[in-house]
């Protein structure tokens, strides 16, 4: 395995790195914010609504880039397959929002969503009980993919599934969730998903102040769960996942149970996909199988692989360049994005193994390090 | 006359010529008179012989009148086109179906259909001349009724019957099945007379039986035709012994003959127990279409990440790219439809073959060792091919006209039938999966590569081209991706996702047979196509896929190296 870029490594370096993120985020998080809600329309430093819904957007991405970063970056697993946690998150969230529905559906049935009236369906199917409780959709939030991750890592390391096994194995996962999910019996509104939400505890979800909010949450939840990673990382369990990775046969030698470190890093970071896909949803109005697609989770990767892996903020940063980059893009050539896509695969694993993050924090001069990346690799 | 002429004493040429040279010398007006005569008998003999010569004016003469008599009258001119045979069947269709007209001006009566935008093409109900520029304004229907139709019927029937199409034959006779009138059996009946084909007689003995069983009151007679039912499998002898063996509202057998209950109620049982076994059959052969699918697709990856080791997620788009060549070809030789596909499979090989050396010798080359990287590459590869056949041929799906002898199907018998393009990629995804066998056990190019993947080093040192035997290994791998995209083409859609779709599937297949391991492709390919089409049935094809897929995952959780595991100095 190649080194990452984690010279950065001592505990003071690690605090420093984290309160300039930190600023960096709430600064622009609680700019953006007042400029929505306090600016007038007609200023220039007017933020509109549909800005800071893009931007808590590009936040719960950024958090789905943390998670795989976490795994990958630090432990040497990737996942093909996180965006099956992301959109289980959703999908327990969507559950929520759509019980808020209530009365207030097309066919106003005041238990069964629209879906299931559709499909003359007679009784809310068990699994779709206590989700009108926001506690529960939250624990479900949690524990459904959570226990999925746990099943799935458990089976997996324990018997060294690895490298790249593991990584169509978790492909072929999300995959499998895909097609269940289009499956109309699934109970979770097949091809269409669950949409026409109308409120998040009582607030109407279209108000300013509403999506404000969930951008703020989004933003706090990002930034706790890149210091609560840092910390993990930086810790002695940190450590021994950084051991894992660079030399696992060598870590199991000295004694460290490694498939318990394994499985309880991937738990830990299907969770957070989890709860960036709970806070995705009621800002997009949408969850369907879509968010299953293979296509999604390899995606993903590339936003970590284009910002650095093994780094956090680089994987953050990444997310929120690619997904900006896929914006503009995709409104001025619609049909380019995949070729665009494509090469930064290919660039970035053959010019740029670092990521970006590599390429600014490298050691050598300027000059040194543009040369080397015209140069053929080897 | 004959006096002049002198009978050759041999059959010498020179003897023959004299005689020439006598009868010029003799009365040349006598012999053209003969000759004359001779002629006269001969088109005499070919009237008689093809009597379409004269019907087509009697058709003429027939089809006239029915544009000008009246609805009543109209019966005995109906009558007549039995006569004309074969010739009649496209007026007689058209009549039965309200398609037939009369110009108002001329009285020509023209047969009219009507195209996709509700309008009409008349063309001429003898000739069938296309007449484009009449339009629906000039003509008047020839109305008929339910009198009428019925005896068109009979006529159609009666004229198919006697066909000297075999097809024709089979299909009237089928008709006959859903329609058993006292009259049709006639009909049958004088049919077995005249019919030469064993397999048609055993096809009206059958309906005549099933007339007899339901309709004679002879007991013998019922016994007996039950023993010619009990030999065949058609739908209409099911049927029949369902109806036979059904109960009335009271819960009393509607056959009161005990004797014929029971026997008919054995052949029902026998009957239904070898349906089952067909339908059985049936699936398992859809099993083994789907797993021959699976292994044309998983022999290029078995041998991309099996033996090199690459993990090719642009294995799919090669695979597509095979199928558009098909494609392409097809455009460029649209005269020769039915052998484009001969021209299309080296073609497919080579395209995808190239495009495979390609991206092995600028991407994959300078990722040696680090698989996930590899892996990211290659999706981006996929990802631009995918993209760059959307924008050259639109994301649209492309059809592949399959040649006619790839089209219809083997029958075994009445429920059992083998469709010849299935049946074909079988025979040909082993064909390829023999060659491959072949080639890399048998050529020198087969030794490199298993020894480059055994040990990159040692055969280096050995002075082996390591990186030719890979471009070479890749070429390969994708060259045999695209020919799985040429049979892929015959089978279902072309457009740009083709590949993506069976991607994960032929991974799994590779990983549950065993990385490195050919024979563990070819088990693992069937055993999955199988599967899947026997589970089908009982939880619905995508409920199948999941479980296929999750069944894998928890197999590959036992045996992490797959069914035939590596061994020795070739496992890591």
């Amino acid at each position: 395995m190649t080194n990452f870029a984690n010279e950065h490594s001592s505990r003071r370096d690690l605090r420093a790195n984290a309160s300039v993120f930190m600023m960096l985020l709430f600064g622009i998080t609680l700019y953006a914010s007042a400029c929505n809600l306090w600016v007038p329309e007609d200023s220039l430093f007017y933020v509109s609504t549909y800005t800071i819904t893009l931007l808590g957007k590009y936040l719960c991405y950024a958090l789905l880039a943390l998670s795989v970063d976490v795994v990958w970056g630090y432990c040497g697993i990737l996942s093909l397959g996180h965006g099956a946690f992301f959109a289980l998150g959703g999908y327990t969230m969507g559950m929520y929002l759509m019980r808020q529905i209530g009365d207030r559906g097309v066919y106003g049935d005041p238990l069964l969503p629209d879906f299931m009236v559709f499909l003359n369906w007679q009784e809310l199917p068990w699994f779709w009980y206590g989700f009108d409780h926001f506690w529960v959709a939250i624990t479900a939030t949690v524990l459904v993919p959570g226990t999925l991750a746990f099943i799935f890592g458990w089976l997996a390391f324990r018997s060294r599934v690895a490298g790249v096994y593991l990584s169509i194995m978790t492909q072929a996962l999300t995959y499998a969730l895909m097609l269940s999910f289009f499956r109309n019996e699934m109970g979770f509104g097949g091809n269409n998903g669950l949409t026409d939400f109308k409120e998040v505890l009582g607030f109407n979800l279209q108000s300013d102040a509403v999506r404000v909010a969930l951008f703020l949450c989004s933003a706090l939840m990002l930034g706790m769960a890149y210091c609560l990673s840092l910390f993990i990382m930086s810790s002695r369990y940190g450590r021994v996942i950084q051991a894992i990775r660079d030399a696992e046969d060598r870590t199991r030698f000295i004694g460290f149970d490694t498939d318990i470190y394994k499985v309880s890093l991937f738990v830990y970071s299907a969770i957070l996909a989890a709860i960036a896909g709970a806070l995705y949803v009621p800002q997009v109005g949408i969850i369907n199988p879509g968010e299953f697609s293979p296509l999604n989770s390899i995606e993903v990767v590339v936003w970590v692989a284009v910002g650095g892996r093994g780094t956090l903020y680089g994987a953050i940063a990444g997310a929120l360049l690619v997904n900006y980059v896929k914006t503009r893009f995709t409104a001025i050539f619609p049909d380019e994005w995949l070729f665009a896509l494509g090469a930064m695969f290919i660039g970035v694993t053959l010019f740029l193994p670092q990521g970006l993050v590599g390429f600014f924090k490298g050691k050598e001069p300027l000059g040194v390090r543009l040369r080397n990346l015209v140069k053929v690799p080897r | 006359m004959m006096s002049t002429c002198e009978g050759p004493k041999g059959p010498s040429a020179a003897g023959t010529r004299a005689k020439y040279i006598k009868i010029q010398r003799g009365d040349a007006v006598i012999i053209l008179i003969r000759q004359l005569a001779t002629v006269f008998l001969l088109l005499l003999v070919c009237a008689e012989a093809y009597p379409n010569v004269s019907t087509k004016d009697d058709l003429h003469a027939i089809s006239q009148q029915l544009g000008s008599v009246k609805l009543r009258a109209l019966p005995p001119v109906v009558a007549q086109l039995e006569n004309s045979g074969e010739a009649a069947l496209p007026l007689l269709e058209a009549l039965l179906n309200g398609g037939l007209f009369t110009r108002k001006s001329d009285k020509r009566v023209l047969i009219g259909l009507r195209q996709g935008d509700g309008r009409y093409l008349f063309s001429d109900a003898i000739t069938a001349e296309i007449l484009p520029q009449v339009s629906k304004s000039q003509m008047k229907k020839i109305v008929i009724n339910n009198r009428l139709r019925g005896q068109i019927r009979d006529i159609i029937a009666k004229v198919t019957l006697t066909s000297v199409e075999t097809n024709i034959r089979t299909r009237a006779i089928k008709n006959m099945f859903n329609k058993m009138t006292g009259e049709n059996i006639l009909l049958l009946r004088q049919a077995r007379e005249a019919e030469t084909e064993v397999a048609l007689i055993t096809l009206i003995d059958l309906a005549l039986a099933v007339y007899d069983l339901t309709n004679a009151t002879a007991k013998q007679t019922r016994l007996e035709s039950l023993d010619l039912m009990a030999v065949s499998l058609e739908p209409l002898v099911f049927n029949t012994l369902a109806a036979l063996l059904a109960l009335d509202p009271e819960g009393n057998p509607l056959e009161t003959d005990p004797e014929v209950r029971a026997k008919a109620q054995k052949i029902y049982t026998s009957m239904e127990e070898e349906i089952r076994f067909y339908e059985r059959l049936e699936q398992f052969f859809y099993g083994l279409s789907l797993g021959s699918v699976l292994l044309l697709i998983a022999t290029g990856l078995a041998i991309t990440f099996g033996v090199m080791g690459v993990i090719n997620m642009a294995h799919g788009e090669l695979i597509m790219i095979g199928a558009y060549t098909t494609y392409v070809v097809q455009l460029l030789m649209p005269n020769n439809l039915e052998y484009s596909i001969l021209v299309a499979i080296p073609m497919a090989f080579l395209m995808s073959g190239f495009v495979g050396i390609l991206i092995q010798c600028s991407v994959i080359r300078f990722l040696h060792g680090r698989p996930l990287e590899t892996l990211l590459a290659t999706f981006g590869i996929s990802l631009i091919l995918q993209q760059a056949v959307r924008s050259i041929f639109s994301p649209l799906n492309r059809q592949i006209i399959s040649p006619s002898w790839l089209s219809g199907s083997l029958e075994i018998n009445a429920v059992f039938s083998l469709t010849y393009n299935r049946l074909f990629i079988l025979i040909f995804a082993l064909l390829v999966f023999a060659c491959l066998q072949l080639i890399l056990k048998k050529t020198s190019l087969g030794l490199h590569v298993r020894a480059v993947s055994q040990n990159r080093g040692m055969a280096k040192a050995m002075g082996i081209r390591t990186e030719w035997v890979d471009a070479m290994t890749f070429g390969l791998g994708s060259g045999i991706a695209g020919i799985a995209g040429v049979a892929l083409s015959q089978l279902t859609n072309v457009g740009p996702n083709l590949g993506q779709a069976y991607l994960i599937d032929s991974f799994m297949v590779v990983v549950f047979g065993g990385v490195g391991n050919l024979w563990g492709t070819l088990v693992g390919s069937f055993t999955l196509g199988v599967a899947n089409k026997f589970l089908e049935p009982v939880t619905g094809a995508v409920l199948a896929n999941i479980i296929v897929l999750v069944s894998i995952i928890l197999f590959i959780q036992k045996r992490p190296r797959g069914l035939f595991p590596q061994k020795g100095r070739a496992a890591e």
